[in-house]
C-alpha cells in the first residue's frame, strides 16, 4: 500500500535521567495502532535503554524496560543498534533485553536517510 | 481522590474508577468494579481478567485491544481472538473495560 | 536529509554522533550550536573539514543574540527563520540531535 510511511525514531537518551525514552515508547505503542512501516534505532546513550536487568526499585521508578519485549506482539520488529554506541559503552547484543540488528554508523546514516519520517528522542 | 470501598477497606481510585495502587488488587475489588460496570463475571470473564494481570506483569504495560485479541487467541484457541468475543464480555471495550476491571491503567494508545 | 543541532559543540555528544552517523547532507547550527559556526573556536577545523561532507549553515538570529554574527567561518551559510523553513521543507527528513 503506497499510504505507508517509514517512520523511525532514534532514542538518544539513558532511560530514567530524563524523560525522552519512556516517552517515546509510548509514541511507539500509539503508532503501532495505525500500520506503519516503523523502525526503533538506538544511538549514543540510547543503547542503555535495552539493557538487560534493570531494577528500579530503589529509585522507585516504573521499570519500562520489559515494555520492549512486548513490542514483537505490536509488530514491532525492526529494532536497530549502533554497533560504534555499543562499543563505546562497554555492550555487546548479548547485553540487550531484545533481539536488534546491529549496524554500523555508516549503515545506520543511510537507513535514517531512506525514512519518510524520523522522530528524536 | 475518589475511594471505593470493598469488605471495610478502601481503596483510592482515579477520576474514571481505575484501581491507582495495582497492587491492591483483589477478587474482590475486581467483582465489586464489575458490578459499578454492570458485568456479569463469567469464567470467561474472569479468564482475560487473569491474562491482564499477568501481562501487565510480564511487560508493565496493558495490551492494545489488538494485540489482547491476538494473544488471546493464541493462549486460549482462534475462537476466542476475536475482538467480536471480546466485545461480548466487555462492551464497553475491552480495554478499557477489562482493565478497570483487572485494576489496571487505561491501555497506552487507548483512544 | 538535513541535521539540526542545538547544543554548545564542546563538551557535547550530540554533535561528534551526528558527524559519526549522519549520511553526507546539510547540517543545521541552531541555539547553543551556533558556536560552532565561529572563527577561532576549538572545532574550527573540524567544522572546516566538515564542509566537504555537508552543507552547513547557521541560524543568525541565534547568533546576533549571542554577538558573534561577525565571525561566522567562510563557506558557513547564514540564514534566518524563513531559511530555517526553506531548508526543512527542501529535505526530505529531518533529524534534530537532542
Amino acid at each position: 500500500m503506497s499510504d505507508i510511511k517509514k517512520f523511525m525514531f532514534v532514542n538518544r537518551k539513558a532511560p530514567y535521567g530524563t524523560i525522552y525514552a519512556l516517552e517515546s515508547l509510548e509514541v511507539v505503542l500509539i503508532t503501532a495502532a495505525f500500520d506503519q512501516d516503523v523502525s526503533l534505532v538506538f544511538l549514543d546513550d540510547g543503547v542503555y535503554q535495552l539493557k538487560k536487568g534493570q531494577q528500579t526499585k530503589g529509585i522507585e521508578t516504573k521499570n519500562f524496560s520489559t515494555t520492549y519485549r512486548a513490542l514483537e506482539g505490536y509488530d514491532i520488529e525492526k529494532l536497530y543498534v549502533e554497533k560504534e554506541s555499543m562499543d563505546a559503552r562497554g555492550l555487546t547484543a548479548e547485553d540487550l533485553l531484545v533481539d536488534v540488528t546491529v549496524l554500523t554508523s555508516k549503515e545506520m546514516g543511510e537507513l535514517m536517510g531512506q525514512q519518510d519520517v524520523v522522530l528524536s528522542f | 481522590m475518589p475511594n471505593i470501598e470493598v469488605n471495610g477497606k478502601s481503596y483510592e481510585t482515579d477520576e474514571e474508577g481505575y484501581l491507582l495502587n495495582l497492587a491492591e488488587w483483589n477478587q474482590d475489588v475486581a467483582a465489586y468494579i464489575a458490578k459499578t460496570e454492570s458485568l456479569e463475571m463469567s469464567d470467561n470473564h474472569w479468564e482475560v481478567i487473569n491474562f491482564l494481570r499477568e501481562y501487565y506483569e510480564e511487560y508493565q504495560i496493558a495490551p492494545a485491544v489488538r494485540v489482547l485479541t491476538k494473544a488471546i487467541g493464541k493462549k486460549f484457541g482462534p475462537e476466542k481472538g476475536t475482538s467480536q468475543y471480546l466485545y461480548e464480555l466487555f462492551p464497553y471495550g475491552p480495554g478499557k473495560q477489562a482493565c478497570k476491571v483487572a485494576g489496571l491503567p487505561k491501555p497506552t494508545g487507548c483512544i | 536529509m538535513l541535521h539540526i543541532i542545538n547544543r554548545s559543540v564542546l563538551g557535547n555528544a550530540a554533535f561528534d554522533s551526528c558527524l559519526r552517523v549522519a549520511a553526507p547532507g546539510e547540517i543545521l547550527l541552531i541555539e547553543d550550536a551556533v558556536y560552532a559556526a565561529t572563527k577561532g573556536n576549538a572545532l574550527e577545523g573540524k567544522v572546516r573539514e566538515m564542509q566537504n561532507r555537508f552543507k552547513i549553515h547557521v541560524l543568525m538570529p541565534d547568533l546576533e543574540a549571542r554577538g558573534l554574527a561577525d565571525r561566522v567561518i567562510d563557506g558557513v551559510s547564514p540564514v534566518d527563520y524563513g531559511g530555517f523553513v526553506d531548508l526543512v521543507a527542501a529535505n526530505k527528513n529531518c533529524q534534530s540531535w537532542l
